[in-house]
């Protein structure tokens, strides 16, 4: 296992304050302004006039998305309602060289959908069809402005579901998941959002209609739909959505094993993995995350565990059962305190119901909370989780950690007070520390989130110039003009050159050959 | 963390790399039948092999290119685990490599995925001979575009794929192989609804005059579907045949493989041999018609002459022109040059 490297990372000085709502010329993307007058004036003959939202009180919605923190106003709001606008809408953005963000549900928490400034927003809203279910070929086409819920409540009488979940899967929409590559809670067996679809229809910032993906079970030439999958809205504008649909498993239990030592049930976990069992989610909460939950969803947690596992089988009722008391005789042995299987649908449901809740439970007990996202490999767990908690002892503030821990999944929760002097600066530079931890056990700054403008600078720790270079280039080769997403999930190297250089890995400057501001 | 004796040949293919193209990537030369011929020099990533990290709590392995598939599987049995998607293995010297660049999955694949699905991260050589690591060894990851997962099918194009990690899945518990008297769209038909439910089924092939039906899965539900199906019992090995393509059904001189959606009509393709219960045929034949992709294109699928294809034929489906100049700039975006396997794919890619 490779030796965990210690950050003990201050207050970085100087640039790491900017606000990442503010974009940068110099280093995140340059356009000429577009005098906004024009814009709107090329953009209206083809809209109805109210799809299209020119005032500042009107615009406002739409300048944040489910990173509130980060704001700015978009120039124009376009809200097509058909193929054909998008087409043109892009044409028109193309023609005038105006920057492009699209946008679903407004729920990602990474900033993707934050409006470049002066930037045309497309939203997505009302592409809010579902135009077919085929229940032998198990699929559904959806438009991108569907609600992911809503895909699994119009199949749910075939036996059928739609198997990404993420938590906000009430509001988020399909369209903004493929931009994501969402997971969920069931992420572990039944995989994320590009392990579930097979056909996209993507419009080009020329306005060209793509189709890409099939009906069979792989199409020919290079995996582009594959591509697109949380690729930010940085490459097209997907159009429609064909999903795959699951059948609803038979049976479906739930086992809740108490802990009073953190590490110990960090290990639990890989050892279940070990085991050959796959479950259909394996989730973890830490002390501080669980009483929370419980205080806020009295969803039956243990409050004085020092963490909880919940571990959910899924499948054949006898398979399930032969499960159940397996993983049952498994978390005993590794040191659990208790072991409940839940007794019925009610009490399974209640314990998700807590988990699910974790993070509004959590808002409860700070004033502000900062969520993290990064992914480890399973056997780093237990020291993470130890260096987590010394992280949080040098930086003065507590965390409160919440994981789908099958699939290494973190959301260490940050709490903090923003009113509070230095609070912020002292929450950023932990996050970040934090990510540089994940990176550092040879995971990664974000599992399911995304790098929308959030975590842009921590790119340049994870990625080499190199590697920037390449993806630079791919968007480059649908996107030549720049204008779809601009200064979102890839930073330039210039922004590297700035932030990144902060992190010295092996006494090497990063990007040493690019000058510094 | 396991790891198995091997050797790093980074340094002298970036030479090689740097020496500039065209360059024709080779692995153990086991798929050399597989896509379109490339006039290049050879470059052999058959020596760049080796297991870098293993361990089986992790269910993920990563591994050098050029370390053959067998081993790989060899190393996953002795922990119960497997590669969920099967890939095809056509000799002793079919590499890791050679499976992730031709992208083919085995019967398994409706059931689980294709191999696309279990690739979590690569590192392949640019044309400066640099190496570009995409995605990792986590299966939740988005940080970047996910450029590894094109690498899967990409036939090398976008250059010598040096390191994959791959997400292992543990071997079921127990396994049976079913044989059912019954014609191909019969067969078809009831596979459909049977994967309307939650069974556990692994595998549905037929062989053009009879079904097979695998099951994989714990010991009770496996043996309650027994119950409910019927159907004789076979020996498992009918299954690595299929997988290995060493069945009979795959042994004429032109052999193509006619991806359909599953449930859709087949027309002239309903008397063929099928795998992926019925999405993907495979039509012998003793000489090529290029009819063949008109025909796939209408039932909204695609062909590949996967067998018997001349010099500079096409091999693959034609592309809509959109999408081929989208395949043009992608492959430009990683090798301007096209030094990398050019024309594999298509002619003028």
């Amino acid at each position: 296992m490779p030796a965990l490297q210690v950050i003990d990372a201050p207050a970085a000085p100087g640039p790491r304050r900017v606000m990442l709502d503010q974009f940068d010329a110099r280093l995140d993307a340059d356009f000429p302004p577009v005098d906004p007058a024009r814009l709107i004036a090329a953009l209206k003959p083809l809209l109805p006039p109210e799809n299209l939202k020119t005032q500042i009180e009107a615009l406002r919605p739409y300048e944040t998305d489910g990173l509130a923190a980060y704001r700015s106003l978009p120039a124009v709001v376009a809200l097509p309602e058909t193929v054909a606008q998008v087409q043109a809408i892009l044409r028109v953005c193309s023609d005038l060289g105006a920057p492009v963000v699209a946008r679903g549900a407004g729920t990602g928490l990474s900033g993707g959908a934050l409006p470049y400034p002066g930037c045309v927003l497309l939203s997505l809203a009302k592409f809010s069809r579902i135009l077919e279910i085929d229940a032998q070929a198990r699929t559904a086409r959806v438009q991108p402005g569907v609600r992911n819920l809503a895909i699994s409540e119009a199949v749910a009488h075939l036996g059928l579901f739609y198997a990404p979940d993420p938590s906000s899967q009430i509001a988020c929409s399909i369209g903004g998941n493929v931009a994501e590559n969402a997971g969920g809670v069931h992420c572990l067996k039944y995989g994320l959002t590009v392990h579930n679809l097979l056909k996209l229809e993507m419009v080009t910032l020329e306005g060209e209609v793509l189709h890409l993906g099939s009906d069979a079970y792989d199409a020919p030439g290079f995996d582009l739909m594959a591509l697109m999958t949380g690729s930010e809205g940085l490459l097209g504008v997907v159009t429609e959505i064909t999903v795959k649909l699951t059948p609803v498993p038979e049976t479906t239990q739930v086992l809740l094993a108490a802990f009073d030592n953190v590490e110990v049930a960090a290990q639990a976990v890989a050892e279940i993995m070990a085991e050959g069992i796959v479950p259909a989610g394996l989730e973890m909460m830490d002390g501080p995350a669980l009483r929370a939950a419980e205080d806020f969803a009295m969803a039956g947690y243990p409050k004085d565990a020092a963490a909880i596992l919940l571990c959910e089988l899924d499948g054949a009722g006898p398979d399930v059962a032969e499960e159940i008391a397996r993983v049952s005789a498994l978390l005993s042995s590794c040191g659990a305190t208790e072991v409940r299987q839940a007794r019925d649908e009610d009490e399974r449901k209640r314990f998700w119901a807590g988990r699910k809740g974790a993070f509004p439970a959590v808002g409860r007990i700070a004033p502000d909370y900062y969520c993290m996202d990064g992914t480890i490999p399973r056997r780093a767990l237990p020291n993470v989780l130890t260096e987590i908690t010394r992280l949080s002892e040098v930086h003065g503030l507590a965390v409160a950690n919440v994981f789908h821990a099958g699939d290494g999944n973190l959301h260490p929760l940050i709490l903090y007070d923003a009113a509070k002097d230095g609070d912020q600066d002292a929450a950023d530079a932990l996050g970040g520390a934090i990510l540089e931890l994940c990176v550092s056990v040879g995971g990664t700054i974000t599992g399911e989130h995304g790098v929308g403008r959030e975590k842009i600078n921590q790119m340049c720790v994870q990625f080499s110039s190199a590697e920037i270079d390449a993806f630079h280039a791919l968007k480059a080769a649908f996107d030549p003009k720049g204008l779809l997403n601009p200064g979102k999930a890839i930073p330039t190297l210039a922004r590297c050159a700035e932030f990144g250089g902060m992190h010295i890995h092996n006494g090497e400057l990063p990007f040493a050959h690019l000058p510094r501001f | 963390m396991r790891t198995s004796p091997g050797s790093d040949l980074t340094e002298s293919l970036a030479e090689r790399v740097r020496a500039g193209g065209p360059l024709r990537l080779e692995g153990g030369g086991t798929r050399g039948l597989y896509g379109r011929k490339v006039d290049g020099a050879a470059l052999s990533l058959a020596g760049h092999h080796g297991v870098v990290d293993y361990d089986p709590s992790e269910l993920v392995i990563t591994a050098r290119a050029g370390t053959p598939i067998i081993e790989i599987e060899a190393l996953l049995a002795a922990e119960n685990q497997m590669l969920a998607f099967e890939p095809p293995v056509f000799g002793s010297a079919g590499t890791l490599g050679g499976a992730v660049a031709t992208g083919l999955s085995g019967p398994r694949r409706p059931f689980v995925g294709p191999l696309r699905d279990y690739v979590l991260g690569a590192r392949l050589m640019n044309p400066q001979g640099e190496v570009l690591r995409f995605g990792g060894t986590v299966f939740k990851n988005v940080a970047g575009f996910d450029a590894f997962r094109l690498m899967a099918g990409s036939l090398g194009c976008f250059g010598p794929i040096l390191e994959v990690s791959l997400r292992v899945t543990p071997r079921p518990r127990t396994e049976r192989a079913l044989v059912f008297e019954m014609a191909g769209e019969a067969a078809r038909t009831w596979v459909t609804g049977l994967m309307g439910r939650p069974l556990p089924l692994s595998g549905a092939f037929h062989d053009g005059q009879r079904l097979h039906l695998r099951l994989s899965g714990g010991e009770a539900g496996v043996a309650a579907t027994k119950a409910e199906l019927g159907g004789e019992d076979e020996p498992l090995e009918t299954w690595a045949a299929i997988r290995h393509m060493t069945h009979p059904v795959f042994q004429e001189p032109v052999l193509w493989r006619v991806s359909l959606p599953p449930t859709g009509p087949a027309e002239s393709f309903e008397t063929t041999a099928w795998d992926w219960a019925g999405g993907q045929r495979w039509l012998a034949a003793d000489s090529v018609d290029p009819g063949v992709w008109g025909h796939a294109a209408r039932l909204g699928g695609h062909a590949t002459l996967f067998r018997g294809q001349a010099d500079n034929d096409q091999v693959f489906q034609p592309l809509a022109p959109g999408v081929f100049n989208l395949h043009r700039r992608v492959k430009a975006a990683l090798d301007p040059a096209g030094i990398f396997n050019p024309g594999a794919m298509y002619e003028g890619l």
